[in-house]
């Protein structure tokens, strides 16, 4: 049983009624509700609100950063070393491939200016940190520690070192959210790498596993086919990584065959991400133009294409 | 605390607040997060029934937008599912207080189940529903800690009065 505390006299004939206050306050979210569902219009709101939330996210997070900070300084010598070492070799290595990108990067842009395509290329990078928090367990998304402040906006493409992660839906500040591409919310338009067929991958609410609904029994796909983004949907650039085919399944009296694809990005494991900035989003006005509503992705407008 | 420091459960109520909102994000280690109790909630009915003048409607309120802003797809959803919740309880405060224990926890839970339905009915409306059943799993587990949380708190209430 509860206990009375000192003031637990009832608040009814006291202050306005309890039903008309409730009736207002219920007006009131019902009109917030609408406003940010309809319009969008509570944008700048949301991230002047959502700096309030800010100082939980550094309280839940400072322990997991005291650890690190622990085990950094006193890893000991040897580790150090080791790690020195792997790294070296790895940077040698991506250094070469480095070497080859840059000449192919370089004629990819001029045969992109010979066919004045709009896709443009990765111009500025920025790592972002995923912050220990859990936003919803039913829905793939994740804070990272970068906000407005770092110039992140909605609609943003983000990346791991294997492929595509996601995209910003709810900048704060200095926070933003991110969906990730296996959200049951989220599609993406990609393309086989072998032979540029174009389809859309759907989340699935499991990391390991994105649909094609939308390819015929004939359509050219097998297993461990490279599925790269399109580029059609003007948010994620074109011909980054995305999935690789894991089962295809044939049934002659259906039309669309059954294709499961695995997500290249390490979206249960990455710590980092990679935040993009292309060419043509430089160009345009970040939070005004209708390509960068996620909602217009989020939606498998386009046709299949057979 | 010291017996008799604080006179008004403000503090206490700011303090448990903050704590249920940190808890509210807090990683919890593998498939444990799908049944985190809304301990905010639970907050919210507990000292709806027990400090109603300094825990009423707009204090309810404000915790949902709290959570909004935390978790929400969308601001104003748990803000009104908290109202409802909050609303409901101050009707039936005289009553609830007086029931015993078993009673008070099956009422705690179709408050809940409430409050769970409302966010359901507001996702599908706005298009994102969430089907599993495990999504019910929060109201079961809120309800199993509400006798522990009015244990705990009551008799953290009454060393401080």
């Amino acid at each position: 049983m509860v206990t009375l505390s000192s003031d637990s006299r009832p608040i009814i004939g006291r202050g306005p009624p309890l039903g008309a206050s409730f009736f207002f306050l219920a007006i009131v979210s019902i009109t917030l509700m609408v406003l940010d569902h309809r319009g969008n219009y509570l944008e700048t709101a949301k991230m002047w609100m959502g700096m309030a939330t800010h100082p939980f996210y550094t309280v839940v997070q400072a322990p997991f950063d005291f650890w690190n900070w622990l085990t950094g300084s006193f890893a000991d010598r040897s580790k150090l070393r080791a790690e020195n070492e792997r790294l070296t070799e790895e940077l040698r290595v991506a250094r070469i491939k480095a070497l080859q990108f840059e000449s192919l990067n370089e004629e990819n842009r001029r045969l992109r200016a010979i066919r004045a395509a709009s896709q443009g290329i990765a111009d500025r990078t920025l790592i972002a940190e995923i912050i220990h928090v859990d936003v919803d367990p039913f829905r793939h998304r994740v804070r990272i520690n970068k906000g407005a402040e770092d110039g992140v906006f909605k609609g943003q493409p983000v990346l791991d070192a294997f492929g595509i992660v996601g995209q910003v839906t709810r900048v704060d500040r200095y926070t933003a959210e991110l969906i990730l591409i296996s959200d049951n919310e989220h599609a993406t338009p990609v393309q086989v790498n072998r032979n540029g067929i174009r389809s859309i991958a759907v989340g699935t609410g499991d990391v390991n596993k994105l649909t094609l609904p939308f390819l015929t029994v004939e359509a050219d796909v097998k297993p461990d086919d490279l599925l790269v983004s399109s580029g059609l949907d003007g948010i994620f650039p074109a011909g980054y990584p995305v999935a690789r085919i894991t089962k295809v399944e044939r049934d002659p009296s259906q039309t669309f065959a059954v294709v499961e694809a695995k997500p290249m990005a390490q979206l249960d494991r990455a710590r980092e991400v990679l935040l993009l900035w292309s060419e043509t989003k430089r160009e345009a006005a970040p939070e005004t133009t209708p390509q960068t509503n996620p909602e217009a992705a989020q939606r498998p407008v386009e046709a299949p294409q057979s | 605390m010291a017996a008799g420091e604080i006179r008004s459960p403000g503090l206490r109520v700011t303090g448990t607040v903050l704590l249920a909102l940190i808890f509210a994000i807090l990683p919890l280690p593998g498939d444990l997060d799908v049944g985190r109790p809304h301990l905010l909630l639970l907050l919210v009915i507990y000292w709806a029934l027990s400090a109603p003048r300094v825990a009423g409607l707009m204090f309810a309120w404000f915790c949902g937008l709290a959570i909004d802003l935390l978790q929400g797809p969308l601001l104003g959803q748990h803000a009104a599912a908290f109202l409802l919740v909050a609303f409901l309880t101050h009707k039936f405060q005289l009553r609830m207080r007086i029931f015993p224990i078993y009673h008070q926890t099956l009422t705690v839970f179709m408050l809940l189940a409430l409050y769970e339905f409302l966010l359901f009915w507001i996702d599908g409306i706005i298009g994102q529903a969430v089907t599993t059943w495990m999504r019910w799993m929060p109201v079961l587990t809120s309800t199993l800690l509400w006798p522990f949380l009015v244990g705990i708190l009551d008799t953290w209430n009454r060393r401080s009065r």
